[in-house]
């Protein structure tokens, strides 16, 4: 399937869920913050929380701003 | 009294938003620094307990193992204060804290600002006020980047906001305290801590905003741009201290006369 994550296309297997995309990524364990169609996903709820085809996904993290 | 006893001064009490009180008032932002090392080593000279960062996405594909921001400012020794920057309307600015909120573990203290162009960074008062009303609803403690208007600032200490921030000239303009008489307006009426946000450019200015009564200072620009940012920070602590200082102490009148400081009597001629 194809979700569009940070703005982008993405492709990742059929079921996957967010636990698996974001070890995917190299952010398991990150200062991240995810949601999902702008819904905000608590990490502790990554794992089971199912990607469908055309989620979108956002990745965010803090830098540096005034 | 003895000549040597020195009256002890009342220490300043601090800065307290939302029930937490905080020994300086210097704020400070992370932005435009040449690096982490820079940040980490500015944030600490300018003795600031409080530290924006904005919220972005992810770079998929780079580097997960860079150093990250808060590695350099670590939540253990600051106050994260998570902004909007960037945000044109209310919507995005909620969905951004809502976010920052899950990244910092539950954090509740938030700067909002939601803009009006790209031009001016002046803020849209209306999306602001429509923002606030969300996040306090949502029970965030918002701090808020607003306009130099004691009216619409009225407006966000009634939707219970737990600081107001009107700019003292155009972000990262380095302009100064344009309109002191605003300002002035806006801290007699508050009944939460008011801070400057943005505008400064040196460490005078920061003084005038303490004189004028302001509960702190927000800066980002006049440090990170300066030529020695390390500096600088430590130049605005002083500032903001002096400042405060001297608001406390309550300076003279001005008047357009002079006024000798040695007595006249006793003169030898």
């Amino acid at each position: 399937m194809q979700i569009e994550l940070n703005g982008k296309p993405h492709v990742l297997a059929d079921g996957a869920d967010l636990a698996q995309l974001i070890a995917a990524l190299e952010l398991t364990g990150k200062a991240v913050a995810v949601a999902v169609n702008r819904q905000v996903v608590p990490s502790q709820s990554w794992a089971g929380r199912v990607l469908a085809d055309a989620d979108r996904v956002d990745v965010v993290r803090a830098i540096g701003g005034g | 009294m003895n000549m040597n006893d020195t009256p002890a001064l009342t220490a300043d009490t601090g800065l307290t938003i939302a029930g937490k009180t905080y020994g300086s008032r210097l704020l400070v932002g992370s932005g435009k620094y040449k690096d982490l090392d820079e940040t980490r080593l500015a944030t600490e000279a300018s003795g600031a307990d409080i530290i924006t960062v904005a919220i972005r996405r992810v770079n998929i594909g780079q580097d997960p193992d860079a150093p990250s921001l808060l590695d350099a400012v670590p939540p253990s020794r600051y106050t994260i204060l998570p902004n909007t920057a960037g945000c044109y309307n209310a919507e995005d600015a909620v969905y951004t804290l809502q976010l920052a909120r899950e990244l910092l573990n539950g954090h509740k203290l938030v700067k909002l600002e939601v803009l009006g162009d790209e031009k001016t960074l002046f803020p849209n008062m209306p999306e602001t006020l429509k923002a606030a009303a969300t996040l306090v609803k949502d029970g965030f403690d918002v701090m808020v980047y607003c306009s130099d208007d004691p009216i619409q600032a009225r407006m966000l200490e009634d939707i219970g906001v737990v600081a107001v921030m009107p700019l003292a000239s155009l972000i990262g303009s380095g302009m100064g305290i344009l309109n002191p008489w605003n300002l002035s307006l806006i801290i007699e009426q508050a009944r939460v801590p008011v801070l400057v946000d943005a505008g400064v450019g040196t460490a005078s200015d920061a003084a005038i905003a303490m004189e004028l009564g302001c509960d702190g200072v927000l800066m980002n620009t006049a440090i990170a741009g300066a030529r020695d940012p390390i500096r600088m920070a430590r130049a605005m602590k002083l500032a903001v201290e002096a400042g405060r200082e001297a608001f406390l102490a309550g300076r003279v009148p001005k008047r357009f006369a002079a006024s000798p400081s040695s007595p006249m009597a006793g003169r030898v001629v």
